[in-house]
């Protein structure tokens, strides 16, 4: 009641400041005895200043008196998180890791971008299995969120506190669409509701362990997808790809969308009994003939309205002529089992024999360029190692002659490495860096398996160590250098210390081998947080 | 042998993220030499990428921090370093030796200075001071008998009537800082940010304060100090230190650091362990640089504390230290707290003692955080208090300690809501969260 005569009060003396005390008069208290009787010992001689006086009365009295409001309905608690609590040293590291996230300004410190680390350290954190501490679940949510390449695993360590966490905050939304590996309630809603990359991603993972399930969800929802979302679902399908696939991927052949038709036809290259393959390799087969221990090539002549639906595109994008074109196209989609078996010779056979074109007996180099790129591009679509070896050929070895000794492999070597199993894509890197440095070896990098091996990282330093030798600025060798700090092998920081200690004091070398030691460091630091106590 | 600082209570030093990594890489003892310890200082020389080692040595008292390297961060790496290298305990720091020549003087040189400190300076000429204060007192009377009169002014006009506003807030913010009265002027600086809702209050309660120091010498003498200090009067710390302290084993309750473009403030809210009464330590340090005062939450530092003047004291300063900081036990980890309702009650007595007083240290017991659109609250189930909406994303952080399950809360307890500061988990492990 007193309350109610106070507030009614103070209404009337905002009021009465609002429009001035020279236009309004002040307020006559009706209000508690105790504030009545304090009110009433105002001097009234200055309307002003008296009202001041009262407001200062009922703020006081107002504050004194506060009282709390009704308790809100409660949210159900979180799960309980059942695993154990990641280990103090690595939970330090974490909260060091997701710092380093905002502090932009010191890009050009000490260490690696912190940021690109992270990966790394939570793909190592969700394989331990541990429960990363309550407070740095909101950053690392954050983190995620502005980075979509590690939700997965941010939400699989974030846990049943990550998701209970995102059902309050909007920002977290992405946590309920993310799929982990022992969560099945968020499919259907990622891919009926989810943002176009979360719905491949979801896809992907889907073909990953059941390939059938994801053609259904794709078949589901297939007629009402925008063409340029179709182009990319049915890439999805790589993953996991088989025979069963094969009618709907015929059917795709007939798409409105010309990529998507186009997408189709290379992924049914690449099953190797489909129908596709067999009309291709018919067509190969008339492209491509074994006369007299020469392969004759005969380039068709037309692009017909059967090869255009089997993905065949009639116009040449390349500015070659059309009917190399068309030959490409058609020896690329061709299983590469009609080769072997067709001519009953082996891959590194076929790769020997001399190319002529359809009239002369001159060996055509160019025909013979365009073959072995066919190839290539076969070998990396249908994955065919055995092919994608032969066609790399031996690993560029240091001789003393020029380095133009080895043959240049048909094809992005990158792309055939990739086909290759891991230990020897990375031995071969190794090799390919010895006799040809950093230059090149951007991409073929890329193509190795994180961390790089022993062998391939001592290569990786010498490297750098030649490159350095050179004269050469390290700004020159940025991207190489930004993709050793993350996959070096930590074994190599004493190399790279010693490098550091060498360079010349002050230089910029000197700076990027101590960056790069400081790095390793931390990394290997870093993953011995995580296997500490794994063990025990 | 003296207890050595856990690694989380040396990074806490660090003025900033970059500083602890690059201290982390001279935690080793690789780059080091001549390092020694002797109980209440270090030292040692790291190598760098100069010639010559840089020389650093620390005083853990304060903790105080010289090192020879070019540094503006402080403490520099190479300090954080060498806390690093000790606090891993072993044979890497030997304990026992003296100090080198270039060490002993600093620490010396401290010392006489921490003691002339202790000392209040004697007045040179008594006279000429008195005739200061006088000085001083007069003008700031003629500043708070203007600020009054301009206060009424306006709302002899109306609030609502911008037409014939008087010369803007900053300009009489200038004049109260000629006043001398720093209190007041930054008071009126804020007048401009408070809504409407709040402004009437402001004016208010600012009118109310120029009022009482013009009678401040007929008022009792602790609303007298209350009154003194919010106008701008600042109390040395030597002359407070002189006068009664208060022993006890002072638990950090929190710590919270804040940061404009000149000055970074540490808070750190103390409770007596004994005596059970609330402190507040500020400490300041220039952009990059840490506040000299570091006491991770969670503990525990006998010392002597000597309280500003006032109805409600709560801001001290830190005298004698008995002993190095150490982790509270883990039985006592989690503070002692009260419900809602007695959080709001406890806000009220104090601001009946001081009208001023905008919030009041407070330990909530079994509330649970609830997130809410804009407004967030804090329940025991029965009531709520609401969170202040100035509270930042750290609240995210005691959502996520809490899993919607009852926590302890530190924070502040004012008109304007909770502000928390320090979230306890079930194990009784700390969190900031402000």
């Amino acid at each position: 009641m007193s309350t109610m005569h106070q507030e009614d009060l103070w209404e009337d003396l905002r009021t009465t400041a609002l429009l001035g005390t020279d236009r309004r008069p002040l307020p006559s208290a009706t209000t508690t005895p105790a504030l009545a009787a304090a009110a009433g010992a105002v001097d009234r001689t200055d309307p002003a200043a008296a009202l001041l006086e009262l407001a200062a009365l009922v703020t006081v009295h107002r504050r004194a008196g506060l009282l709390p409001g009704p308790g809100p309905q409660p949210t159900a608690p979180a799960a309980p998180d059942e695993r154990p609590a990641l280990p103090e040293a690595a939970a330090r590291r974490l909260a060091v890791l997701l710092s380093g996230r905002t502090t932009g300004a010191n890009t050009t410190g000490t260490l690696a971008n912190l940021a690109e680390l992270l990966p790394q350290w939570l793909a190592g954190a969700r394989e331990s299995g541990y429960r990363p501490p309550p407070a740095l679940v909101p950053a690392l949510l954050d983190a995620a969120r502005a980075r979509s390449e590690l939700r997965g695993d941010a939400v699989a360590l974030a846990g049943p506190l990550g998701r209970w966490l995102a059902e309050q905050n909007p920002d977290w939304a992405y946590v309920r669409r993310t799929v982990t590996d022992n969560q099945a309630a968020a499919e259907e809603r990622t891919w009926h509701e989810g943002l176009f990359a979360e719905r491949v991603t979801h896809l992907t993972r889907l073909r990953r362990s059941d390939p059938a399930a994801g053609l259904e969800l794709l078949r589901g929802t297939w007629s009402t997808e925008r063409a340029e979302d179709r182009l990319l679902f049915l890439d999805a399908l790589q993953e996991g790809l088989s025979e069963a696939d094969e009618p709907f991927l015929e059917a795709a052949l007939g798409d409105r969308s010309k990529n998507v038709r186009a997408t189709a036809a290379e992924l049914l290259s690449t099953l190797p009994g489909s129908a596709l393959g067999a009309r291709m390799a018919e067509r190969a087969g008339t492209a491509v003939r074994l006369v007299d221990g020469r392969l004759l090539v005969t380039p068709p002549t037309a692009c017909d309205a059967a090869m255009q639906r089997d993905g065949i595109a009639p116009k040449s994008p390349t500015g070659r002529g059309e009917r190399a074109w068309w030959f490409g196209e058609l020896v690329a989609a061709t299983p590469l089992g009609h080769w072997t078996a067709g001519f009953g010779l082996t891959h590194a056979q076929l790769l020997d024999l001399p190319v002529t074109g359809e009239d002369g007996d001159e060996v055509d180099d160019s025909w013979r360029d365009d073959l072995r790129e066919a190839w290539a591009r076969a070998a990396v679509r249908q994955h065919d190692a055995a092919w994608a070896r032969a066609l790399l050929g031996p690993a560029p070895r240091r001789t003393g002659a020029a380095r133009t000794e080895s043959a240049q492999p048909a094809g992005a070597p990158a792309k055939l490495l990739a086909v290759l199993p891991p230990a020897e894509r990375s031995a071969w890197t190794a090799a390919f860096l010895q006799t040809h440095g950093l230059g090149d070896a951007f991409q073929l990098l890329g193509s190795c398996a994180t961390p790089w091996t022993p062998p391939l990282s001592t290569a990786v330093v010498a490297a750098l160590e030649r490159a350095a030798g050179s004269g050469a600025y390290p700004w020159s060798h940025s991207g190489v250098l930004g993709m050793t700090e993350r996959s070096l092998s930590p074994a190599t920081a004493p190399a790279v210390e010693a490098l550091a200690a060498d360079a010349t004091p002050d230089s910029a070398w000197a700076e990027t081998f101590g960056r790069l030691a400081g790095t390793l460091r931390f990394r290997a630091a870093m993953l011995a947080e995580l296997a500490e106590g794994r063990t025990v | 042998m003296e207890e050595r600082w856990s690694t989380e209570h040396v990074l806490s030093l660090s003025p900033d993220a970059a500083s602890a990594k690059a201290a982390g890489k001279l935690s080793g003892p690789g780059p080091w030499s001549g390092v020694g310890c002797n109980g209440t200082a270090l030292w040692g020389a790291c190598k760098g990428s100069g010639s010559t080692p840089y020389r650093t040595v620390i005083e853990l008292a304060g903790p105080a921090y010289q090192c020879s390297c070019p540094s503006r961060k402080f403490p520099c790496k190479h300090a954080l370093g060498l806390l690093l290298l000790w606090s891993s305990g072993g044979e890497a720091v030997p304990a026992g030796g003296e100090p080198p020549e270039w060490a002993g003087s600093w620490l010396a040189g401290r010392q006489q200075r921490a003691e002339q400190q202790r000392t209040p300076r004697a007045e040179a000429d008594p006279v000429a001071a008195r005739r200061r204060a006088d000085r001083r007192a007069a003008r700031v009377g003629a500043g708070a008998q203007e600020l009054r009169l301009r206060l009424a002014d306006r709302v002899r006009h109306g609030l609502a009537d911008l037409s014939t506003a008087p010369s803007p807030w900053e300009e009489v913010a200038a004049r109260m800082v000629d006043a001398q009265a720093p209190g007041l002027a930054s008071k009126v600086r804020e007048l401009e940010s408070h809504t409407d809702e709040d402004l009437l209050a402001e004016y208010a309660l600012l009118h109310l304060l120029a009022a009482a120091y013009e009678r401040v010498d007929t008022l009792p003498a602790e609303l007298a100090a209350t009154v003194r200090s919010r106008v701008g009067f600042s109390t040395e710390s030597a002359e407070l230190l002189a006068g009664p302290t208060v022993r006890d084993r002072w638990l950090v309750l929190g710590v919270r650091d804040s940061a404009d473009e000149r000055l970074t403030t540490r808070r750190l809210w103390l409770r007596g362990a004994k005596t059970g009464r609330p402190a507040l330590l500020l400490a300041f340090g220039r952009p990059g640089q840490s506040p000299d005062l570091a006491i991770p939450t969670g503990q525990l530092l006998e010392a002597e504390l000597a309280f500003h003047p006032g109805t409600r004291p709560l801001r001290a300063v830190l005298g004698t230290r008995h002993g190095m900081p150490a982790p509270v036990p883990a039985a006592e980890a989690v503070p002692p707290g009260v419900s809602p309702a007695r959080a709001l009650a406890g806000y009220g007595e104090a601001v009946a003692d001081d009208p001023w007083l905008e919030s009041w240290p407070t330990v909530l017991t079994g509330v649970l955080p609830v997130p809410g659109h804009g407004r967030w609250q804090l329940t025991d189930g029965k009531e709520a208090l609401s969170i202040d909406t100035a509270t930042g994303p750290g609240l995210w952080k005691l959502a996520a300690v809490s899993a919607g399950r009852p926590v302890t809360v530190f924070g502040e307890c004012g008109h304007r809501g909770f502000t928390p500061v320090t979230v306890w988990d079930e194990n009784g492990r700390a969190t900031g969260v402000s």
